[in-house]
């Protein structure tokens, strides 16, 4: 399979990736052996990714994301994973290593935070020392030497206080600063990717953009790959490169970021993206979900994974699996969809759609729909 | 403050449980004096009436005793020849039952530890399976059979470990440990299943939480995973069933000690009871117990030192 | 996850009951949801054919276990005498099988009581809370501050030491000290189980239909109770048969001659040199038998999906 990413700069088609990818990942398959059989969470994923860069990984919960990165990691448990595919770390294959050979990689070359930072802190070890132990057992750092770099750290995170809050816990700390610790702890030996597994999600959002912000300043001053794995598709929009939607374990589209939201042409990310509340709306419009629920990982539907909820479904994608394709206008764009947002077919339907939306929001059946809301206009108080 | 009101309670309780050791004597059928002295004279049985003020009220005989008690007066042993007071050999046997406590909870923790961690990061195979069996039959076993079986096999056919007595360990620390091998591991090993599970249980809910991964994502070793970062939460939990646990432990160290004769509370009670000194019996129930009380409120104590979440919310 | 700890223990509320739950008994093969499971059926085999043999001990063809046959004495199985003699030559096996009528009589009689008594407490604070409750369950908590043993202990010598103490009175003395000591034990269990079913809203519902207070303890909430009671109490009769083999080794047991398995081993202790049979078949019968229970209670925990935290 060739990687079809624009950041791929020098990559060739086959064989060994180029000299400026750092993580070259293709096709990769995720399965867990389950007491109701086999779960494909991962089916057949290729990306590649060049240091200093950002891939947003978006999907619903059980679209396989963070499954996702665990197993390119190598964290999942062996007894009860499947794996197959390659991955290329810095132009060597790392999927069939042994966990003596990952865990020199874990922490010093590559690195994970999660979703949570309450549980993803040792709840009775102080967050200091907690950041020490990497350094002492990667760096060989002596404990003095650990600690301060620890303060460091816990400074470049803009934790107040930084030499005083070595000594904390976790539970004497707010869901923010927590999460600047798990930060710190990340990026304590300096890692070259980055996973970031839902960062943000636990945390209060006026918080939420300050710990992205944290991050997209760290990942700049160290040259850092990152993977944003997230089901909001409005955290990845001014943080990634490139986004690449996930659904039911497979990429369904993948683009860079700007291309993505000029021109979407899956239905699931036009969904994803009309589901984000927006400021313009009038008041009191209400929200659109989408309807259904994500399939069964163990039986799949046949056919395209997301036709039981697609409003622009058709027969044909009941029966054949779309695959993923790069866009013959934009080859950098690729999809999985036999009736993309655009195509003849999809136009009417979308139009029926957003008809039926806008007299939803209508005030009176007499009287004309108003003209959208415009925020220039004069506003009329309370809005 | 918190520890006021603990320490209030702790009062309360201690009062409590010295109206039931009180109670005990009210509770005897008959005459106490016929029971304690049944073959005495006249005079004697007169003195021993007034002695324990057994024509007044109740609440005088509790107040007296109770008196008696807080100054260390733990009464007599009553016979026909003479009386001795009880607080002599209590001084005596109660370290040697208090050391007997500590060993089995020492050994028991010593062996549950490891293969608790153990089985629970190995968990479903072989080696968990086995020890849940041994665990369920370690259950089962009475200590005092158990005890009775080692010291015939392993004491006297096989003569290894010392089969009854005692020395202390100021007098011979060699032959004070040959003497509380055998009773110590008897002891032990009912300690052992609970703790080697509970830990097992407790660490495999501990090793599904999110600060595994990430550490095991930090790429340290699984040895340093498992005793430094997934120990540490659980062990609170074993210290707390631990301490939970001191209530049992002395009812099997009482019956261990009678079984291998060792010099301590139990085979006090046991010829206490056999000479039917009611008013010594009493004495020492109520020792038990208050040590059991003050066992479980340092272990209270202990708990809010050792959880720093539970430290951070008394702070607050 | 974490056991919630009561950091107040010195609000005299200890237990032990967390251990025993997370001892599961070993599954040779899958049990099913709706069956005992294969070991489940042992053990009531076990455990039935145990009483069976009891009940019927007059009419079975074993020689009179007071009697004594000085050729055995001491001696080992041998035909005519399937488990040897004891001390003094009486059959070794006859006492056992007698012994089975002491030992239930105890451990299914203690456990009962402390049932009855503490479950009704139980339920009853449960339900009603407010100022029965805060009468009742510190009480109970009172009597736990006591190390169960010597709590029993003190209660059965007491009430066995004195004048004109016989046999009978002796076995329902110990009966009914273990049993008061497990009343609080319990109590305690059934309160839980009652809080927490009594939040239930079938409950709610059926207040709201007008349905007196009695009636529904005992049609709604007392039904979901009794499988968590039962696998307690399955647990409790084997802790009860080996409490008495205790209090025997005091003195204060079943009293002698008459057989219980606590006492033979009690008395068979200063024969170990020369007859250990008598302790170690005695141990044996003991020791399955506590394991069948243990096995039967967790069975039963099992089938009827006992998984709420008790306490």
């Amino acid at each position: 399979m060739s990687s079809n990413s624009v950041l791929d700069g020098a990559g060739s088609p086959s064989g060994t990736p180029g000299a400026a990818t750092l993580l070259e990942v293709r096709d990769i398959t995720t399965q867990f052996r389950t007491e109701r059989g086999l779960v494909n969470a991962v089916n057949g994923v290729s990306f590649s990714l060049e240091r200093g860069r950002t891939l947003g990984i978006v999907g619903e919960s059980g679209s396989g994301k963070s499954v996702l990165s665990r197993s390119i990691m190598g964290l999942l448990p062996r007894s009860t994973t499947i794996r197959s595919g390659q991955v290329f770390f810095e132009g060597t294959e790392i999927s069939g290593l042994n966990d003596s050979q990952y865990r020199k990689l874990w922490g010093d070359e590559m690195a994970m935070i999660f979703q949570d930072p309450m549980t993803a802190l040792n709840p009775v070890m102080k967050i200091g020392n907690q950041i020490t132990e990497s350094l002492r057992f990667h760096l060989d750092m002596s404990k003095s030497d650990a600690r301060d770099t620890a303060v460091a750290l816990l400074k470049a995170v803009k934790i107040p206080e930084a030499d005083k809050r070595f000594s904390s816990y976790p539970h004497e700390m707010s869901g923010g600063m927590r999460q600047r610790v798990v930060i710190a702890v990340a990026l304590a030996c300096g890692p070259k990717l980055l996973f970031a597994d839902e960062p943000t999600t636990a945390l209060d959002v006026t918080v939420q953009a300050q710990i992205l912000d944290l991050l997209a300043e760290q990942q700049r001053e160290r040259f850092m790959a990152m993977i944003l794995v997230t089901h909001d598709l409005g955290v990845v929009a001014g943080r990634a490169d490139e986004i690449a939607v996930m659904y039911a374990g497979r990429v369904v589209e993948q683009a860079p970021t700007d291309v993505l939201f000029r021109e979407m042409k899956m239905p699931y990310t036009e969904a994803l993206l009309a589901a984000i509340p927006k400021m313009d709306d009038p008041s009191h419009t209400r929200l659109s979900a989408i309807g259904g629920r994500p399939p069964d990982l163990v039986n799949p539907p046949r056919g395209c994974a997301f036709s039981p909820r697609c409003p622009y479904v058709q027969p044909r994608c009941h029966e054949e699996v779309p695959a993923l394709t790069p866009s013959e206008t934009t080859p950098s764009h690729s999809f999985a969809c036999f009736y993309p947002v655009g195509s003849p077919e999809t136009e009417a339907i979308r139009l029926d759609i957003a008809a039926r939306r806008l007299m939803s929001t209508a005030p009176t059946p007499a009287q004309p729909s108003p003209p959208p809301f415009r925020p220039d206009d004069a506003p009329t108080g309370g809005v | 403050m918190v520890i006021l009101k603990k320490l209030g309670q702790l009062a309360v309780t201690v009062i409590l449980v010295t109206l039931f050791a009180s109670l005990l004597l009210e509770l005897l059928p008959g005459d106490p004096v016929e029971v304690l002295i049944p073959s005495g004279s006249d005079e004697q049985r007169a003195d021993l009436r007034e002695e324990l003020k057994l024509d007044d009220s109740f609440a005088v005989r509790y107040s007296t005793w109770l008196g008696n008690f807080a100054q260390g007066d733990m009464g007599n042993y009553y016979t026909v020849s003479s009386d001795r007071p009880v607080s002599d050999r209590l001084w005596d046997s109660l370290p040697v039952s208090l050391l007997l406590m500590f060993y089995a909870q020492t050994l028991a923790l010593l062996i549950a530890i490891p293969v608790g961690v153990i089985t629970a990061y190995r968990k479903g195979t072989w080696l968990d399976r086995m020890s849940n069996t041994s665990a369920f039959a370690m259950l089962a076993i009475p200590n005092f059979a158990l005890g009775f079986i080692l010291q015939y096999y392993l004491g006297v056919r096989l003569g290894w470990f010392k089969t009854s007595g005692y020395a202390s360990p100021s007098e011979n620390f060699v032959e004070h440990l040959q003497y509380m091998i055998l009773p110590t591991i008897t002891l032990a090993v009912g300690q052992v299943a609970i703790y080697m599970r509970l830990l097992r249980s407790d660490m495999i809910a501990t090793l599904q939480q999110d600060f595994i991964l990430m550490a095991k994502a930090k790429g340290l070793k699984s040895k340093r995973i498992l005793f430094r970062h997934a120990l540490r939460p659980s062990s609170l939990t074993l210290l707390t069933v631990a301490g939970l646990n001191v209530g049992t432990l002395i009812g099997g160290a009482l019956i261990v000690e009678v079984v291998f004769a060792l010099p301590g509370m139990g085979l006090m009670l046991f010829e206490a009871i056999g000479k039917r000194q009611i008013v010594a019996f009493q004495s020492m129930v109520a020792v038990i117990a208050i040590l059991y009380i003050l066992v479980n409120f340092a272990v209270d104590l202990l708990y809010t030192v050792l959880d720093p979440r539970i430290r951070h919310a008394h702070k607050s | 996850m974490h056991t919630s700890r009561d950091t107040s223990i010195t609000q005299l509320d200890p237990s032990s009951l967390p251990t025993i739950e997370a001892i599961e008994a070993p599954s040779s093969g899958h049990q099913d949801a709706d069956s005992l499971g294969v070991g489940g059926w042992i053990s009531i085999v076990w455990i039935g054919g145990l009483a069976l043999l009891a009940v019927l001990a007059p009419v079975l063809p074993i020689p009179d276990p007071n009697e004594s046959f000085p050729e055995i004495a001491r001696m080992g199985p041998s035909s005519g005498h399937l488990l040897g003699g004891d001390a003094i030559g009486r059959d070794v096996l006859a006492r056992i099988i007698w012994g089975t009528r002491s030992s239930f009589i105890v451990g299914f009689g203690a456990v009962a009581f402390g049932l009855i008594l503490g479950g009704m407490l139980g339920l009853i604070t449960g339900f009603f809370r407010g100022r029965i409750d805060s009468v009742i369950t510190p009480l109970m908590n009172v009597m736990l501050a006591i190390p169960q043993f010597v709590l029993a202990l003190s209660l059965v010598t007491v009430l066995a030491t004195g004048e004109g103490v016989d046999s009978t009175r002796r076995l329902s003395v110990v009966v009914l000290g273990l049993g008061l000591v497990s009343i609080p034990l319990l109590g305690r269990i059934t309160r839980a189980n009652t809080l927490v079913w009594s939040e239930r809203e079938f409950v709610l519902a059926s207040r709201a239909m007008g349905a007196k207070n009695w009636r529904i303890m005992v049609r709604e909430v007392l039904p979901n109770v009794v499988p968590a009671m039962l696998s307690i109490a399955l647990l409790g009769v084997g802790i009860a048969i080996v409490a008495e083999g205790g209090l025997s080794l005091f003195g204060v047991g079943v009293q002698l001659p008459t057989p219980s398995w606590g006492n033979m081993i009690a008395e068979g202790r200063d024969q170990m040199r020369r007859a250990p049979h008598i302790v170690i078949f005695t141990s044996i019968v003991l020791f399955l038998t506590v394991m069948a229970l243990n096995y039967l209670g967790d069975a039963v925990s099992r089938r009827f999906g006992v998984r709420e935290s008790v306490l």
